[in-house]
């Protein structure tokens, strides 16, 4: 008992795990049968977009306090348009979709890292400036376009293998791969640093500017993407389509036992937290708890786990 | 002498670049409508600014401590459900409920205090609950303003429009209280050195509590106010006040760090944002780029004062 309780005092991510398995279990007992089984698969779906988000936004936080991307969910919602665009409905071009995808990614993060660095403004509102240009133009380009994803594309963000959905897979992957480039390579160990103590850092030889540019880019890279398998999702794009990954891409980070404050994250943690905030929507969907009421209790829980976890650096 | 070096300081540019943007939107939009320039023209286009202007004023509030309001918004918006329906129908109830709402205000700027969290974190998960709560109140737009706030925000003195007396008497109100008074410099004092001012011997806590909940008169006052001038209410009535009252306090010359902030600025910058999206439709440019010509608009007036800031450094 005494080994649990220290494991989780230094992994703060698994509390995460336990509320989500919590909230399941719940759940499960009350629909009881098979339920249990399909809505842990449907949990599986949704969570991997807040996972693929969430990594992105994990980084720029680490960067330590104002380092944060409001840009994220314009960035989907024009990535998901402009993919959409390119292929067109067609298999074959999937790829080119991809790559255009990828490229409007790379666009904001360069556009979100040039105005912190030529304007010297905060980053919260250099991506706050950048996310009205970025949904403009997705609402521009994307207004009366519905145009049905790719059926591959489809396949690929729907399709469950004995009640595994594909994606989760690969965002599994993505996630260990994301861990690795935290925690064993020579950026992700510079993030952190930048976190602690950037002064400290840019003395230490970290080329800080570098790394909060790599940061930003992989950001909106990660929402690029997560805009592009989103659409294959839902069929498509909608303009409003990336509304809740604003909170969603902070929560599951903070929830997940990272520092707000920067300096200290983990991946795993971003899985647990995506798993539990779907599973207490589903919850309280089953549990018949009105609309309102929902967004009360979740509202509710995030202020409640910041209180409990504490933050013990400086605000925001 | 003096006077005239004070002209060409980087103070002086900095101080008046909230109004030089609003007055060269204004030419642009005068330029292309002439028949803007009148008192009808004005009220048309500066009605919907006062709501925006009071939540800028209250979201001016929290950044002055170093904090920022993520549900000002939503806030807004339960607001103006509260106002369309308790305010109206049981004005006792409706009133308790605008009360109880300032408390729990000032309870989260005590909790972000004593605990040290995140403001951003914390405002966004009460994001949540305010936009919950205005579900419930209100599941589909619908309810009707008092009549006692409508007739209120459409009266229509003599020679002056509405609006601007209101938007120059918010400025003028806020920044006396703010700058001009010693409490003003106590509040202000939390954003730029809150041991300093622990160590005079005040409550940093008493003084964050005071600023969370004026910030909830403020954002009372913007939902009355929409609801006077919208006459119906719905759970998103305001949700992009969130972001365009953060643009308006940063247009405005206000700063994220040190108490740094504008009042007067800050009502430009709503006012400047406002009359950018008119500007839009007299250019006859689809409403499409609204957003996207605020974000602008933001931008440019950011590297001007980069530009301002970079010539003194540079002295």
């Amino acid at each position: 008992m005494r080994s649990i309780e220290t494991f989780m005092r230094h992994h703060p991510w698994s509390w995460s795990f336990v509320a989500a398995f919590l909230t399941w279990a719940a759940t499960a007992a009350y629909i009881s049968g098979t339920g249990g089984l399909a809505l842990a698969s449907t949990a599986l779906s949704f969570s991997t977009f807040f996972v693929m988000v969430g990594i992105g936004q994990m980084f720029v936080i680490t960067l330590g306090p104002g380092n944060v991307d409001l840009s994220i969910p314009s960035t989907i919602t024009l990535s998901a348009v402009v993919s959409m665009m390119v292929m067109d409905g067609s298999n074959a071009m999937i790829v080119p979709g991809f790559l255009a995808a990828i490229l409007v990614g790379t666009l904001v993060g360069l556009f979100n890292y040039g105005l912190i660095r030529v304007l010297s403004i905060p980053p919260i509102i250099a991506t706050m400036s950048s996310s009205f240009l970025v949904q403009s133009s997705a609402i521009a380009l994307g207004r009366g376009v519905k145009i049905k994803p790719p059926a591959a594309l489809e396949w690929v963000a729907t399709a469950k293998l004995t009640g595994v959905p594909v994606l989760s897979l690969g965002v599994i992957a993505l996630a260990v791969c994301m861990a690795i480039l935290l925690n064993r390579t020579v950026y992700g160990r510079s993030v952190t640093a930048f976190g602690q103590n950037t002064r400290a850092a840019g003395l230490a030889g970290v080329p800080i500017e570098r790394i909060r540019y790599l940061t930003y880019s992989l950001s909106a890279v990660l929402a690029a993407i997560c805009g592009v398998f989103l659409a294959g999702f839902s069929g498509g794009s909608s303009l409003n389509m990336g509304e809740e990954y604003l909170l969603a891409s902070i929560a599951v980070v903070v929830i997940g036992g990272s520092s707000i404050a920067g300096g200290n994250s983990n991946v795993p943690g971003i899985f647990g937290s995506a798993l539990f905030l779907f599973l207490l929507v589903a919850m309280l969907n089953t549990f018949g708890a009105a609309a309102g009421l929902r967004l009360i209790l979740t509202g509710l829980i995030i202020v409640g786990v910041v209180t409990f976890a504490g933050g013990r650096a400086e605000n925001r | 002498m003096n006077g005239l070096r004070f002209f060409a300081s980087a103070r002086f540019w900095r101080g008046a670049l909230p109004a030089l943007s609003l007055t060269f939107v204004l030419v642009g939009v005068f330029w292309l409508q002439p028949r803007a320039m009148s008192y009808f023209g004005l009220n048309l286009l500066f009605n919907l600014a006062v709501p925006i202007a009071l939540a800028t004023i209250a979201q001016m509030f929290v950044i002055a401590v170093n904090d920022l309001d993520l549900s000002i918004g939503s806030f807004v918006s339960l607001v103006a459900c509260i106002g369309a329906t308790w305010l109206r129908d049981t004005p006792l109830l409706g009133i308790a409920a605008l009360l109880g709402c300032v408390a729990v205000y000032a309870a989260l700027g005590a909790l972000i205090y004593i605990r040290q969290l995140p403001s951003i974190v914390v405002t966004l998960g009460m994001s949540f609950v305010w936009s919950g709560c205005a579900v419930l109140l209100l599941p589909t737009p619908g309810g009707s303003a008092p009549d006692w706030i409508r007739t209120l925000v459409s009266y229509k003195p003599s020679y002056v429009p509405m609006p601007l007396l209101a938007a120059v008497a918010l400025g003028l109100v806020v920044h006396f209280g703010l700058m001009r008074t010693s409490w003003g410099v106590l509040m202000r004092g939390v954003g730029g050195n809150e041991k300093a001012i622990t160590r005079a011997g005040w409550s940093v806590l008493k003084l964050k509590m005071v600023m969370y909940a004026l910030t909830a008169v403020f954002g009372i006052l913007a939902g009355l106010t929409l609801v006077g001038l919208a006459t119906s209410a719905d759970a998103n009535i305001a949700l992009r006040y969130t972001l365009l009252s953060i643009a308006g306090v940063i247009l405005g010359g206000g700063e994220f760090v040190g108490g740094r902030i504008s009042p007067v600025g800050a009502v430009l910058g709503a006012m400047t944002l406002t009359l950018t999206a008119s500007f839009l439709s007299f250019l006859r440019i689809s409403p499409d780029w609204q957003i996207g010509a605020q974000g602008a608009v933001l931008i440019i007036v950011l590297a001007l004062r980069a530009i301002v800031n970079r010539l003194e450094a540079r002295r």
